[in-house]
This record gives structure tokens, sequence and C-alpha cells, in this order.
């Protein structure tokens, strides 16, 4: 009984995890093409889009450090390397890209987006190989 | 570390599914030490001492 309410928990801590991602992701969508395409730079419009994908942006990391500490020990084991991991490329490989830009190794802008993707990307791999490592 | 979970199971006569619900893990997290990969917490060896009735020192050896 008291298993199944733990993975009963888990199911729910994954599935507020999802709502609270979509609706940030949403919301950013809002902030970015909402003064452009639906409001037409109506400042109010903005910033009440604004802070509420700020307000859902804390809630997302509430959700997600719940769904952190409600897995087991061996999946918290797994998400904490590829945090690490995720951690240290996006700071040596974004200060990295950043003193490519400045010194004009390349011809493109460092954007924050690439270190969002390069963050993504390296989580993901990690995630996956940590769960191949133990399987 | 080395542990003797894979033949105290045996013994009861559980699947690793049937442990793991019993002390609150995944079957992965069962698996991996079985197959000694990956060590407990404190917590988890205790839930595990408790659950086959036996010390820690006689499920786990320090190596």
């Amino acid at each position: 009984m008291e298993a199944t309410n733990w993975q009963e928990q888990k199911k729910k801590n994954l599935k507020a995890l999802a709502i609270w991602t979509v609706g940030w992701v949403l919301s950013m969508a809002l902030v970015t093409f909402g003064p452009k395409f639906i409001w037409e730079d109506n400042q109010l419009f903005t910033y009440l889009a604004f802070f509420l994908n700020l307000g859902l942006g804390i809630g997302m990391i509430i959700a997600n450090r719940n769904h952190i500490n409600g897995l087991d020990e061996l999946d918290k084991k797994i998400t904490f390397d590829a945090m690490a991991i995720a951690l240290g490329v996006g700071v040596i490989g974004g200060l990295s890209f950043s003193v490519m830009d400045i010194t004009n190794m390349i011809g493109i802008d460092a954007e924050i987006s690439f270190l969002v993707i390069l963050i993504s990307i390296s989580y993901l791999i990690a995630m996956v190989v940590g769960k191949l490592r133990y399987k | 570390m080395k542990n003797r979970i894979k033949v105290l199971r045996a013994e009861k006569n559980i699947t690793q599914a049937d442990l793991a619900d019993a002390v609150q893990v995944s079957r992965q997290t069962i698996n991996a030490i079985e197959k000694e990969k990956f060590d407990p917490s404190l917590m988890l060896a205790f839930k595990l001492s408790e659950y086959f009735s036996k010390s820690i020192e006689e499920i786990f050896e320090y190596k």
C-alpha cells in the first residue's frame, strides 16, 4: 500500500512538472510575441505577460524540486550526475563560446538561446548515459 | 560493496519488483544494487535489513 502511494506521488509530481512547464513555455511565447502580434505594444499587457511568465517559471522550479525529491535514490543520483555535467558543459561551453564571439573567432553572435540548447542537450545525453549505465 | 540480496531474495522466492515495492524504490534500483553497480543509502540498507530480518553486516560486505 505504501509502495503504491510512493509511485502514485511520483506520477503526480511528474504530471505537475509537465503542467507547469507547458504553462511556462506558452507564457514565454506570449510575452515574446504578444506585444507585436496581439496587443500592439500596450505596456500594461506586456508587464502582465512578463510577470505571468515569471510566476509560472518560479512554479516550474518548485515543481521540479518536488519531482526530484520524489524520485528514488538511484534516479536521484542519475539526475544529479546529469545536472552536474549539464552545468559544467554550460559554464565551460558558454564562456568559451562567448570568448570566440568577443575575439571574432566565429562569425555569429553568442546568443543565450545557444547556451540553453547546449545545457538541454548535454543534460539529455547525460540522463540517457546514466540510465544505460545502471540498467 | 558486495551484497547477498540476490541470494536472500531467492531464499524468499520473491522478484526484484516485489522487493522494490516492499522497500519503496524502483526495480531498476534493486537490480543495480544486486549487480553491485550502485551502493544503497543507509536508509535503504536499514529497510533491506528489516525486510530480510538480517543485520546490515549479514547483507552487505565492505570491500
